[in-house]
């Protein structure tokens, strides 16, 4: 995922030469088109502590999310909103080239892709979360666990965060006396545009979507774009050590767009 | 006497299986005189011999003397490269083991002979849990793997997928004309042209991981393989 060469599991010669020339044929290991994405499948409200959850599973590869709410102080720039925390961990129980400890590199990645996504489309309503402008504010908290990770663990963990915050409830509240009082009815978190994340592999001149654990392998590069509703790119991330031609980024995002709708039709409503 | 299951039960850790009138074979321990499972296993009772024997439904490989293995380089050293063979213990192939006649190997740059992703098939000449197994690619058969696909199924299905005298790769063989080449720990090569004869090994590869401690095996996948269209020789 980052430009640091992964430490890890090392694709075998016969595999990484048959999925290269299958590609050149416009073939892919598993069988799937270039631009087709594994089977989609998605659980929302699994975990029944948190205000919002979703398991999200595309192929085998396997993402939790949760969301958790509370009222607390606004940072000083945005007092006028609620603020939105995007937490992910690559946590040992995914793979075994996950370490326990402190977040590296690529578990920062992928929550800040996520956040940055979210956050640029508007996918929560953080002006409607104020309650009190400049002393409390609804916090947002989206909590990211891969559980299986089979490859292109950003897009499903972008499902899974989306998902989340689509069936996610708070308490309504009223202000009383200078202070926030929660009411024992619920209300939907208020929502705007949501991303779909979509990644775009890069494995010489083929651009493929949704990298399988293999392809990820041996991919040269890669671009994850955020896409809204109305065809807008709300983030875009670059990885991986081989690099795009501009030429080739507008290619991705083209067939970004393209796919992000079939993506998108898999959404809670 | 004293034995607490029927031939081919499916038994978990703990079970007891028999008093110690027979005796122990397999994934068994004894404790106070009684023979327990100690993994999930099939039970095989040979009541004339007095053996009963629990075959594990899984298992980790544990290299042995003369065990085929099917292996990846992970690292390249000075004199040696570092094997990944599915198992706790990752192999050692000495280069004097791959060079053909004694060579300063420290002179040479070992990459350019094996490196990293490389398939070796490779015979397991030393282990003794003590220090890392050693390997060897200097007999016929072995060596460097330049095509073919990887398959790589549960160790313990190993015996099944070969069969009694290597009767069920070599129907696999005959019937779809594809070369097979089988490690001990748990990986598998198939070397064919033909893209859906590949395919077709694959999905029976793991068809026989799948039903492999159910009786009947050889006949199933001889159907599973007409039922493709595919003819199989009977005394294959």
């Amino acid at each position: 995922m980052s430009s640091t060469k992964p430490f890890g599991d090392i694709l075998s010669t016969i595999k990484r030469e048959s999925i290269v020339t299958l590609l050149r044929k416009g073939e892919r290991i598993d069988g799937r088109g270039l631009h087709e994405y594994r089977k989609i499948e998605i659980e929302t409200n699994v975990i029944s502590k948190a205000e919002g959850s979703a398991l999200v599973k595309i192929g085998d590869t396997k993402v939790i999310a949760g969301v958790k709410t509370e009222i607390g102080k606004p940072f000083p720039d945005t007092p006028d909103m609620g603020v939105q925390i995007v937490n992910a961990e690559l946590i040992p129980i995914a793979s075994p080239f996950f370490e326990p400890g402190p977040p590296g590199e690529d578990d920062i990645e992928l929550s800040r892709v996520i956040d940055r996504g979210l956050r640029s489309s508007e996918a929560i309503k953080l002006n409607e979360l104020a309650p009190i402008p400049g002393e409390k504010v609804w916090i947002i908290y989206i909590d990211i666990y891969p559980l299986d990770h089979y490859g292109n663990l950003v897009d499903a963990s972008g499902l899974a965060a989306v998902s989340a915050l689509l069936t996610t409830k708070i308490k309504n509240w009223k202000v009383e006396d200078g202070d926030v009082v929660l009411l024992d009815e619920e209300k939907p978190l208020p929502i705007g545009e949501v991303p779909v994340f979509v990644t775009v592999g890069k494995i010489g001149d083929t651009l493929i979507v949704d990298p399988s654990y293999e392809e990820e392998l041996i991919l040269d590069a890669k671009i994850t774009l955020a896409v809204t509703s109305d065809d807008k790119i709300s983030g875009i991330q670059k990885s991986g050590l081989g690099g795009f031609t501009p030429e080739v980024v507008k290619n991705a995002v083209s067939l970004a767009i393209n796919v992000a709708d079939q993506v998108r039709k898999k959404l809670p409503t | 006497m004293p034995v607490y299951v029927r031939d081919r039960d499916i038994v978990v850790p703990g079970e007891p299986l028999a008093s110690q009138l027979f005796k122990g074979e397999g994934a068994v321990y004894v404790e106070k005189r009684k023979i327990y499972a100690k993994a999930l296993s099939v039970v095989e009772i040979d009541s004339e011999s007095k053996v009963i024997r629990a075959i594990p439904l899984k298992k980790k490989y544990l290299p042995a003397k003369g065990d085929k293995v099917i292996g990846k380089i992970v690292d390249v050293g000075v004199t040696h490269w570092t094997v990944d063979i599915n198992s706790p213990y990752p192999a050692i192939l000495q280069a004097t083991e791959v060079l053909p006649r004694p060579t300063d190997a420290a002179r040479m740059d070992l990459s350019k002979i094996l490196k990293p992703g490389d398939i070796v098939v490779a015979k397991v000449i030393v282990f003794d849990l003590t220090r890392d197994p050693l390997l060897t690619i200097k007999e016929r058969g072995l060596g460097k793997i330049t095509k073919g696909t990887l398959v790589q199924i549960d160790p313990a299905k190993i015996p099944r997928l070969i069969g009694k005298k290597g009767s069920m790769a070599n129907m696999i063989r005959k019937a779809l004309g594809v070369d097979l080449i089988v490690g001990k720990n748990g990986r598998v090569i198939i070397i064919s042209d033909d893209r859906e004869k590949e395919a077709l090994a694959i999905l029976i590869i793991r068809k026989i991981e799948r039903e492999a401690h159910v009786s009947g095996l050889t006949d199933r996948i001889k159907k599973f393989l007409e039922s493709y269209g595919i003819e199989v020789e009977n005394n294959a």
